[in-house]
């Protein structure tokens, strides 16, 4: 035997692993080809926006750009009483290059985000600045608005010197910096994103949990049923995703509204009183039905699709080694049918957490969710960075679900179908 | 062995499942304690569903099932404490060869020592000690097999159900199972109801078989006697090989019958169905009962000629045309003597009229 190491040679003397690359390499082409596309396609769809998403979300530069030279000026300022004489000299400067530009606009309007009052002060200091003379511009700023002379909107400046900022995501919690730069709470009466995270989560829980409940018993008798009725039982799960989600929202708004079919149907049987029919759409009501039927299906078929693996003889064999009906379901069945349960809770919860069509139709005031704020700052109050902080919160929040699960359920053990 | 003589019992039981077809009709069967009896039979002869209606898993549409004397038609299978295996042995995927073992005794509230001593014993009966904390997919086919045999003999049933249980095995792992569930039967007395389809099975294991077909016992007697003596044609044609020879009774005595044959030849046979000139019969003859060129003195000597001849080791099969049947077979010990076996030759072929024995007409 050599110490030497002996490398494996194919017949015509060419290292075997070399041989082996080399007619491996065709295939390996033509398979990346192959998910090109699509990898491409994630890549210009998701990858980019996403990270555009996040970039947006800190990006705090627009007034960093803007008053480039009084912050500058700034940074030798304690921020204890009034700036001096240069950062006054500094933002008169950058000021009269934005009213030249006609964009101090903008800057007011950031500035008025971080502070009330801004926008009053520069609007009055553009129209006198017109008759500025040269020099000591710190009295003839402060002669415009008393408030020029409250320190306080000069640290309010200050604070908007980094380029970069956790505002946004703080907000998104109902919390913010304050003058000192402590993250505290917004005043409890003004708080409005937590309790909408919290009613999120909450609905999302109980959809699940409700879809669970109804999935369960249908997927087990799809499982079981001969060929015939359960191609009809299975047509109708799937019902519903032949049909427009509108319209299957505004269907359930005709049912539930206070007028509507099943609370005629109530006062018809005596039920309720006709001048005390339940409000059961624009509420939690509303969101919590129109959601569990729409989302049914994704529980019904990893459901399904895991029962019908599983060998009714099973059961049989529990029932014969002595175990009762609910014995030899709970210690045997059910172990099996986990990774359904594990795959159909988890679709079910990811799509609740971020659904926002039916909640917006028939949630009202009490059934939106936080899916519901992020497309209101993306349409009406243009804050883009503030939808694009909470988007990533949900996706941040998504993962740790995810993790969690991970932990508990293990994704090995889920199957999808 | 306590000679219990109808410790399950069959009463009058119809089976349908779509109120149309009977699936069992008037079974009556007794087994005894400590038997083990095999329910043979085609697919779709009915012998399955007995099985599921002992074990619970379906109920009679009429009749009654004993067990040790008690009818059992309104005990939940879960309380008959009936053991069984199944066809695809059904273990517990999710659980450990422990596990599955200790299910049945788990669920009767035994005491962990106690479940631990049983599952020991249950499995060095099977030789499987040491497999504890396998999963059943680790395990091979003939090793499921074993647990589950085990499993459904762990918690010491009076009654063992078997279906079809060695059906998804290679031959030579079926054949040394059926020593194996036959040493077990033997060792411990259990009674054990066994369903095949699979007759070299049932010859093997069983003390008494019964012979389905078309949802009724055809024949319940010991391998021997249903091998030897088969009551109608068709326990003869599915036990074993046999050949046949369709015809009419001319002359009828005691224990002697002529059948005269399609092609106008007469035989000597033994008539067990038959009771009267011109009946129709079926004769059916063991091949290794039919001799060539033999010195013996029987009463049937036929002239046939050698059609095939199939080389099979210790002995040669051989086809001839024999009294218009273009398919008899002969079995014939490969010895010198029979040397002139050859394609084309004529043979001198003769039997006993006692071993013809003239069943019913197919």
């Amino acid at each position: 035997m050599s110490s030497e190491e002996q490398k494996i040679l194919t017949t015509d003397g060419i290292p075997l692993e070399v041989s082996l690359k080399k007619a491996e390499r065709k295939n390996k082409i033509k398979a990346f080809l192959l998910v090109a596309p699509l990898l491409l396609f994630l890549l210009i769809t998701y990858v980019f926006p996403i990270g555009d998403m996040l970039m947006r979300s800190v990006d705090d530069k627009m007034v960093t750009k803007m008053l480039p030279k009084t912050f500058k000026a700034m940074e030798q300022w304690d921020g204890k009483e009034l700036p001096p004489e240069e950062v006054f000299e500094a933002f008169y400067f950058d000021y009269k290059l934005l009213v030249e530009e006609k964009t101090f606009g903008k800057l007011s309007t950031q500035l008025n985000y971080t502070k009330n009052g801004f926008k009053t002060i520069l609007k009055k200091l553009q129209r006198k600045m017109k008759k500025f003379e040269e020099g000591n511009y710190k009295e003839q700023i402060m002669a415009v608005h008393p408030r020029w002379e409250n320190v306080e909107y000069w640290r309010a400046i200050k604070r908007r010197a980094p380029a970069y900022t956790s505002q946004k995501y703080l907000k998104g919690i109902d919390m913010y910096k304050n003058e000192d730069g402590e993250i505290v709470n917004v005043p409890e009466d003004r708080q409005i994103h937590r309790v909408l995270w919290l009613r999120t989560l909450e609905i999302a829980f109980f959809v699940t949990l409700l879809c669970f409940l109804m999935a369960y018993p249908i997927a087990h008798l799809l499982a079981t049923l001969p060929m015939k009725y359960s191609n009809l039982l299975m047509i109708c799960v799937l019902l519903p995703f032949w049909t427009s989600l509108l319209v299957r929202t505004a269907s359930w708004m005709i049912l539930l509204q206070q007028q509507g079919v099943v609370n005629d149907f109530f006062v018809f049987i005596g039920l309720v009183p006709d001048d005390a029919r339940p409000e059961m759409m624009f509420n939690k009501t509303g969101t919590y039905v129109a959601m569990t039927q729409i989302l049914l299906p994704f529980m019904v078929l990893p459901l399904y699709s895991v029962m019908k693996t599983i060998s009714p003889s099973l059961m049989r064999a529990g029932k014969s080694l002595g175990g009762t009906p609910f014995v030899a379901f709970w210690k045997v069945y059910f172990p099996l049918t986990i990774p359904g349960i594990g795959a159909g809770c988890l679709l079910v919860f990811i799509l609740a957490i971020g659904y926002y069509i039916t909640p917006a139709l028939v949630g009202g005031a009490s059934g939106t969710l936080i899916s519901n704020q992020i497309a209101f700052h993306m349409k009406s109050t243009l804050d883009w960075s503030f939808a694009s902080a909470m988007g990533l919160m949900l996706l941040a929040g998504v993962l740790a679900i995810y993790w969690v699960y991970n932990k508990l359920v293990g994704i090995d053990n889920i199957k999808l179908g | 062995m306590p000679n219990n003589l109808d410790f399950v019992k069959f009463d009058k039981v119809d089976k349908s499942y779509d109120g149309k077809v009977l699936v069992v009709k008037d079974l009556n069967l007794d087994i005894a304690e400590g038997e083990f009896i095999t329910m043979l039979g085609p697919s779709g002869s009915g012998k399955t569903t007995c099985l599921m209606m002992l074990a619970g898993f379906e109920t009679p549409t009429n009749g009654e099932i004993y067990l040790d004397k008690n009818p059992i038609s309104n005990i939940p299978p879960h309380k008959r404490g009936i053991g069984m295996v199944f066809q695809n042995y059904a273990l517990f995927p999710h659980m450990t060869v422990y596990e599955n073992l200790a299910f049945p005794l788990r669920v009767r509230k035994f005491q962990k020592d106690e479940i631990d001593k049983k599952v020991d014993k249950a499995l060095s009966m099977v030789s499987l000690t040491g497999f504890e904390n396998r999963m059943p997919g680790q395990l091979s086919g003939g090793q499921q097999q074993r647990v589950a045999v085990a499993r459904s003999l762990v918690f010491d049933p009076q009654l063992v159900l078997m279906d079809e249980p060695l059906g998804a095995l290679d031959k030579n792992l079926r054949e040394s199972m059926q020593y194996e569930i036959k040493h077990i039967h033997e060792s411990i007395g259990v009674t054990v109801v066994y369903v095949t389809h699979d007759q070299s099975e049932a010859l093997t294991m069983s003390n008494r078989i019964a012979v389905f077909n078309d949802g009724k016992v055809q024949q319940l007697s010991s391998p021997d006697k249903l091998y030897e003596e088969p009551v109608n044609s068709f326990v003869a044609e599915f036990i074993g090989e046999n050949n046949t020879f369709a015809g009419q009774v001319t002359n009828m005595s005691k224990d002697q019958c002529k059948v005269k044959l399609s092609d106008g030849s007469e035989i000597i046979a033994n008539p067990v169905s038959v009771t009267s000139n011109g009946d129709k019969t079926t004769v059916s003859l063991r091949p290794e009962r039919a001799l060539i060129n033999t010195k013996e003195k029987m009463d049937n000597n036929f002239k046939g000629k050698i059609e095939e001849v199939i080389y099979h080791g210790d002995h040669t099969r051989v086809r001839l045309d024999l009294l218009g049947n273009k398919e008899f077979i002969l079995k014939v010990p490969n010895s010198s003597a029979n040397m002139d076996i050859k394609m084309g030759n004529q043979i001198n072929v003769s039997w006993n009229s006692h071993d013809a024995r003239a069943l019913d007409p197919k």
